[in-house]
């Protein structure tokens, strides 16, 4: 304990002298109109990595333009846009109606803009008959609840769960968004990575999982062999859509997708808009898929467009 | 005694120096023990300023990044190790003994010379090795026997873990074989019994001591090994059921966990806490080898 205490002093000193250094060494080198241009961004630890890597390539083409990208969390970036300690909002989820209003009561009217979309699909053995699964079976397969896939139109077999661990971002998004931020079931199997998921699906014929898109193709881009993507429905009155459908993942229409957004407070101006148009381009939205999301699709860009005006 | 003369002073000087050496060396490991010893108690402690200690102990629900309650209870990673464990001693040490058996009594100089190097070339494979052809080729064998729809299960460790044991079970206990005073063997040949009654009634008796603490080693060595039974046994967290099922090990979830964990949190030090339980199983098993040997040793003498 004693030896934690000097050890958590002793990195605590050290921060503070490095804060201090490196804030004389930024008000030694900065210019003075530098401050002024700083644009703020806070909030999802989802997205905060991409727009680093957004803001890097921005102000390498237009230097004297300073960005700074903080994470926190959704909730954290909006409120930092209500009380207007940032510029821009980076969120994952959309703004709750109690946040709306308390920005409206302030006279905060918040543009959104999706700069990208997050997305997984779930792979079954190439040998199951089940083609999709709404939502709903998908949580229950997931949490436990349906043990055998005679339940949701297959073979009369166990089924086999295959996950990732509790410290990867996709397990987490799943429980989210799939499960209903309830507990994964016990005997999902924890993998370490998408490859090694796919790999015993194929192997496995009661087997399913969940990946990111970006893994089901192999080198030459063709769907990897032994395993089916299944088309999800949100609920059983409404179509199914495959991950496979570009158009169906970039307008957020299949339903293990989400937009990731950026909120500004009214119509953006000057460098903010700037960068904002930067990240919705075409070079911004190719930095987007090379991170691993998925490109805005035509409805959510005109969407953009429109809160540009 | 001349030469010794020759060297003088500096002779002595250097003799002093070089014992010095060793005896720091010696304390060093000590030292490096008890620092990784208190390292490791200090950074589990604070875990169970949120945790309780007997629901740690006794729960074998593990989930620390539920959404619904976050839950610490080590029993089905304590149960699935001590499973494997024991599933790879099981199959390792009757194997394990006989090969012994076969290079110290029966295998011929030449054979000998060839069995026994091959045998510690098995050591030499790395674990993640071991894990691949568990995933490769054991655990889809496993699935195709007993008709399982996939072969991450604790039976698919226990092998693999019974390979990896196979090295330090075969050469302890071949050493304690060997040991064994010939004059035993000479009186029991000459009472008449043949090679096989002298193998089985008076050598392993004798060295009986020497090969518990062979199968104590190896099973120290099954305990803490992580990377094979990560990659092998599937890694779901429920309580283990049988060996056809999918078990997660304390290794496996200290592996799994720690990478990413948010530091200094009870997650955290939760997972030092894994760390110590560890450490403790695998001490006092070492600790009892070296008893059982330290033993045998004096009763041969």
């Amino acid at each position: 304990m004693k030896a934690l205490r000097t050890k958590a002093k002793l990195i605590s000193g050290l921060v503070t002298i490095s804060t201090v250094f490196v804030l004389a060494l930024v008000m030694l080198t900065s210019p003075a109109g530098a401050q002024r241009k700083m644009i703020q961004i806070k909030g999802s630890d989802t997205l905060v990595n991409l727009v680093q890597i957004l803001a890097e390539e921005y102000m390498a083409k237009k230097p004297g333009v300073a960005i700074a990208v903080l994470g926190g969390g959704s909730g954290t970036g909006i409120t930092a846009l209500i009380n207007g300690t940032c510029d821009i909002a980076n969120h994952s989820r959309e703004w709750k109606p109690k946040e709306l209003d308390l920005a409206y009561e302030r006279g905060v009217k918040p543009r959104i803009f999706a700069i990208a979309v997050d997305g997984l699909s779930v792979i079954v053995n190439d040998k199951n008959p089940v083609n999709s699964l709404t939502m709903a079976q998908l949580g229950s397969l997931f949490r436990g609840e349906i043990k055998n896939w005679k339940q949701v139109g297959g073979p009369d077999l166990r089924v086999s769960l295959y996950g990732r661990q509790s410290n990867s971002g996709t397990y987490v998004f799943f429980q989210e968004h799939v499960l209903g931020n309830k507990n994964y079931s016990p005997d999902v199997k924890e993998m370490n990575g998408n490859a090694q998921i796919i790999e015993s699906v194929t192997q496995d014929v009661a087997g399913i999982g969940y990946v990111g898109v970006g893994y089901l193709f192999d080198e030459s881009g063709q769907l990897r062999k032994g395993i089916k993507v299944l088309k999800i429905k949100k609920d059983e009155g409404s179509p199914e859509y495959s991950p496979l459908d570009k158009e169906a993942v970039y307008s957020a229409r299949y339903p293990i997708s989400r937009p990731l957004y950026q909120s500004t407070n009214g119509k953006p101006s000057g460098n903010v808009a700037d960068f904002i148009r930067f990240i919705l381009s075409p070079e911004g939205q190719a930095i987007v898929e090379k991170e691993g999301f998925f490109k805005i699709g035509k409805e959510l860009m005109a969407e953009n467009e429109k809160n540009l005006r | 005694m001349a030469s010794v003369k020759k060297k003088g002073v500096f002779g002595d000087l250097k003799e002093s120096l070089i014992r010095r050496v060793f005896e720091a060396s010696g304390l060093l490991a000590i030292i490096v023990l008890m620092g990784i010893f208190a390292l490791l108690l200090a950074t589990a402690v604070p875990a169970f300023r949120e945790i309780d200690l007997k629901e740690f102990l006794t729960s074998a629900t593990w989930d620390p990044t539920s959404p619904e309650k976050a839950e610490y209870g080590i029993l089905s990673m304590l149960a699935s190790t001590l499973m494997v464990t024991f599933g790879a001693l099981l199959l390792a040490f009757p194997v394990g003994v006989a090969v012994a058996a076969y290079i110290s009594d029966v295998a011929s100089p030449r054979v000998r010379e060839i069995v026994k190097p091959i045998v510690e070339l098995l050591a030499a494979i790395p674990s993640v090795v071991v894990g691949f052809i568990g995933i490769a080729v054991v655990g889809p064998l496993i699935a195709k026997i007993f008709n399982l729809s996939h072969g991450l299960t604790a039976l698919n460790g226990s092998l693999l873990l019974a390979v990896m044991a196979l090295p330090t079970i075969i050469s302890i206990s071949e050493d304690a074989l060997n040991s064994v005073p010939v004059s035993y063997v000479e009186a029991s040949l000459a009472l008449g019994a043949n090679r096989w009654q002298t193998l089985v009634r008076v050598k392993i008796p004798a060295a009986l001591s020497g090969i518990v603490a062979s199968m104590m080693l190896g099973m120290g060595r099954a305990i803490g090994e992580t990377m094979t039974v990560l990659m092998a046994t599937g890694n779901a967290r429920s309580f283990p059921q049988g060996f056809l099922q999918s078990v997660r090990t304390l290794t496996a979830g200290i592996a799994i966990e720690l990478g990413e964990v948010p530091y200094y949190t009870t997650h955290y030090y939760a997972l030092f806490a894994l760390g110590l339980v560890l450490f403790v199983m695998t001490f006092f098993v070492n600790l009892a080898a070296d008893l059982i040997l330290e033993k045998q040793k004096r009763k041969l003498q």
